[in-house]
């Protein structure tokens, strides 16, 4: 059965990072959409009208992507996690529930109401429809975070007498303070990618002379938002998620600082390789003492490396945790840094004529998903071996009867859908940012 | 308490086939009554605001399974595991299909996405029956509680059963015929001219079909399952669902015949409600009925997660699912009515 380990793994990795795609900009647009609808609202002309559909448009072809493949990831947990479900079910079942209950059903009603509603209902309508949209998936992001954060960090349970889990305080579980702050952190880098889309399209309009009145609205909105965003999404949020690390998974901690023995005043690595067999990392370029003040706010503070743990609680793949967590912290401060410039130069009225940095905010838009993504993989593949944290090991969770043809042959299955998915939704954004806002503010998106 | 979850989690099922069932309907009728591109976009336009809040009641019915009863939805969930992937590929391609139709100005794109609308609307109608067969007539669960069961063996419903056998099959192109019949009635009661004159036949013709196929239906259930008469005979109050299924189906042969869209649609989602409510009366208080010892079905006792998180999670769920009704109501409401016909309107964007 190692191998039906290796592939539900796999499938969930694959499923949950693809999905993971489309979410982050659609509940980073859902804010950027409020406050156009609310200009709109307050407004006498169509000018931010337009814009709010021309947003709600690409909102949705990523929000139809983000529900056809979230459903899979609920499924798995029954189809490939069966005893994970069965043991931690009467905890994680709650709040997957209340994802469903209180986040999907507002978000996939009033998507139906901003998108048929044009010449039928008011503005007013529609910009309650935004704001119920923003707080759908606002909400189903803190859902699914708490589903995360207990398996990170499990609180409010209590065992029962066949050795499942049941939870024990409903508050306990909402208000997990790993919960708190990874919530803070996620949702900001959430809007730093919404707001490094819609600069970097405002970017390519102005750059190529189309909708330059629609264009610098995207780019002005996109660079302020994404300013504001990028540095919060580093500190506090980044930095407080990375000390609660060391408080509560110190192993994951030095795993991805690349920490291989403990150190009073340990460094923080800026690049390097790690080689697992020495435990030395190759070609380091470290800031001295820095973790140790960073974590501790002590210069000579002692951090426990790998180490100070037993093999068989490390990680399974620590070159990899590490990359992914410098992956993510280099990106996150380059757009910080991309950010900053743009925002300085819009202050100074130069932005929408320097073209070499409209080609910069225009080719950083990957940037954010790369660094999400990252963050992500820091987070999961720095849990394991654990499933749940300090409870359950990965390799204990999966579906006992389910056996490995079953389970590579869906992951073929989803990695080939995936490709198609993948193509086809990178040519539907390309074919809606070629009609471009104008035919989107008469028609209600592309023609029918 | 258990009880309580066993009704909400059948209740937010039934919710779910009457109002998805609906939308299946519309797939499958789709390309045989729509014929002109007009009137294929007022078809999709009569589902189109609404198919995805339908869905959702799909999920939430899945959360709430998870949330009281985990074991059986680890059992149930990975047990179907193939079958479960392949339906989850079919809505993929489902909700792609609808959302993206409009997309794109062209003549292929658009029969491309038909296809897929169609076909993956008919195989989920099938599964659907395909999946409650099943629940009907019990897996092989172990000990442990987990069973496993192949695409199909020997097609009988026997001790090693697969998912399809000749019981489940019928109960599939019941499905399929009450939905198509549910999803007709839909659009009769949403459209006008030739569009509204075909889903008025078809209609009818599924409800002449659903009352030959209650019939083969109805015998062939006691004898697969026969502990179902023992829980109607101890309580015979339940008789009450499928007498109110029958009513409503000899309900919509009248109104069909009158031609009374809006009373047959009603009919026809109540038949749905009461053939629901009433296998769910029978399997009580089994939730994965066992084939081999009645001894190892998973219950609403054994499977649940536990008396304070069954309790806890009831008030939040009451003030939830009062306030998802409420306003699904409304949405339901604001487009109420024939789908208004200004291409301008219509994009499915």
């Amino acid at each position: 059965m190692e191998s039906a380990l290796l592939y539900d793994r796999l499938q969930f990795a694959v499923t949950a990072t693809f999905h993971y795609l489309f979410p982050q900009l659609t509940m980073g647009l859902a804010l950027l959409l409020v406050y156009f609808r609310t200009r709109d609202l307050l407004s006498h002309d169509d000018h931010y009208h337009h814009v709010a559909r021309f947003w709600t448009g690409i909102f949705a072809l990523s929000f139809a992507f983000g529900v056809v493949t979230g459903i899979p990831l609920e499924f798995q947990f029954g189809t490939n996690w069966a005893k994970f479900s069965t043991y931690a079910g009467g905890i994680i079942g709650q709040t997957l529930a209340m994802e469903g209950l209180f986040a999907f059903f507002l978000e996939s009603s009033f998507l139906g109401v901003l998108l048929f509603g044009e010449g039928r209902f008011s503005r007013r309508t529609q910009w309650f429809a935004a704001l119920m949209l923003f707080l759908g998936s606002w909400l189903s992001g803190y859902f699914i975070l708490a589903t995360n954060a207990w398996m990170q960090h499990p609180v409010a349970y209590r065992v029962a007498e066949d050795g499942r889990l049941l939870v024990d305080s409903l508050t306990g579980l909402l208000t997990n303070p790993w919960l708190l702050w990874q919530f803070a952190h996620n949702m900001t880098a959430a809007v730093v990618t919404g707001s490094f889309v819609m600069a970097a399209l405002g970017a390519f309009y102005l750059l190529s002379g189309q909708h330059l009145v629609q264009a610098r609205t995207y780019v002005r909105t996109g660079v302020v938002a994404g300013a504001i965003a990028s540095i919060l999404m580093i500190s506090p949020t980044g930095h407080e998620n990375a000390r609660q690390v060391f408080e509560y998974q110190p192993i994951k901690g030095a795993a991805f600082e690349g920490l291989f023995r403990s150190e009073r005043g340990a460094d923080v690595l800026l690049i390097g390789q790690p080689n697992t067999e020495t435990m030395t990392i190759d070609n380091p370029l470290v800031v001295p003492s820095a973790l140790s003040l960073l974590v501790y706010y002590d210069l000579y503070a002692n951090v426990k490396g790998l180490d100070a743990f037993p093999r068989k609680d490390w990680p399974d793949n620590i070159a990899l945790l590490y990359y992914s967590y410098h992956v993510m912290a280099g990106l996150g401060t380059m757009l910080v840094a991309v950010m900053g410039l743009a925002l300085l130069w819009l202050w100074q009225g130069r932005l929408f004529t320097a073209n070499w940095l409209l080609w910069l905010l225009m080719l950083s838009a990957p940037f954010p998903y790369i660094a999400t993504t990252a963050g992500w993989m820091t987070a999961e593949i720095g849990r394991q071996p654990w499933l749940v944290y300090g409870l359950l090991r990965t390799a204990d969770g999966t579906s006992p009867l389910v056996h490995s043809g079953n389970a590579l042959f869906t992951l073929l299955g989803f990695l080939g859908l995936y490709l198609f998915l993948g193509l086809l939704f990178l040519f539907l954004f390309a074919e809606t940012v070629r009609h471009g806002p104008a035919e989107a503010a008469s028609v209600g998106g592309p023609p029918v | 308490m258990e009880t309580f979850w066993y009704s909400a989690v059948t209740f937010m099922l039934a919710v779910y086939v009457v109002l998805d069932g609906y939308d299946f309907g519309v797939g499958m009728v789709y390309p045989f009554v729509a014929r002109t591109e007009e009137e294929r976009r007022h078809a999709l336009s009569a589902i189109g605001p609404v198919w995805s809040g339908n869905e959702v009641w799909l999920i939430a019915a899945g959360g709430a399974l998870f949330l009281a009863f985990p074991r059986a939805y680890a059992a149930g969930f990975s047990g179907f595991y193939l079958a479960l992937i392949i339906v989850l590929w079919l809505f993929m391609g489902r909700g792609l299909a609808i959302e993206l139709r409009a997309h794109v100005d062209h003549p292929l794109w658009r029969q491309f996405w038909d296809v897929i609308f169609a076909a993956s609307s008919g195989l989920l109608a099938v599964v659907f029956g395909i999946a409650l067969g099943n629940l009907i007539r019990g897996v092989p669960l172990n000990a442990e509680g987990y069973f496993f069961v192949a695409l199909w063996t020997d097609f009988v419903p026997g001790p090693d059963p697969g998912i399809i056998d000749w019981f489940t099959l019928l109960l599939a192109l019941t499905s399929a015929v009450l939905l198509t019949g549910h999803g007709a009635n839909y659009l009769a009661m949403k459209t006008t001219g030739d569009l509204q004159a075909r889903a008025r036949r078809v209609a009818r013709l599924s409800a002449y079909g659903t009352v030959l196929l209650v019939a083969l239906v109805l015998p062939a259930l006691s004898g697969v399952q026969p502990s179902f008469r023992l829980n109607y005979d101890a309580h015979p109050i339940g008789y009450g669902w499928p007498l109110m299924g029958l009513a409503a189906l000899l309900a919509l042969l009248v109104f069909r015949a009158r031609e009374r869209d809006v009373a047959a649609f009603a009919a026809s989602s109540v038949l749905l409600l009461g053939l629901l409510a009433g296998t769910a009366w029978g399997s009580y208080p089994n939730i994965l009925i066992a084939t081999a010892d009645p001894s190892l079905s998973l219950t609403i006792t054994n499977a649940s997660a536990g008396t304070y998180g069954l309790q806890a999670a009831v008030w939040w769920f009451t003030i939830g699912l009062a306030i998802v009704i409420i306003y699904q109501l409304c949405i339901h409401r604001l487009f109420w009515g024939p789908v208004k016909t200004e291409p301008r309107d219509l994009s499915a964007h």
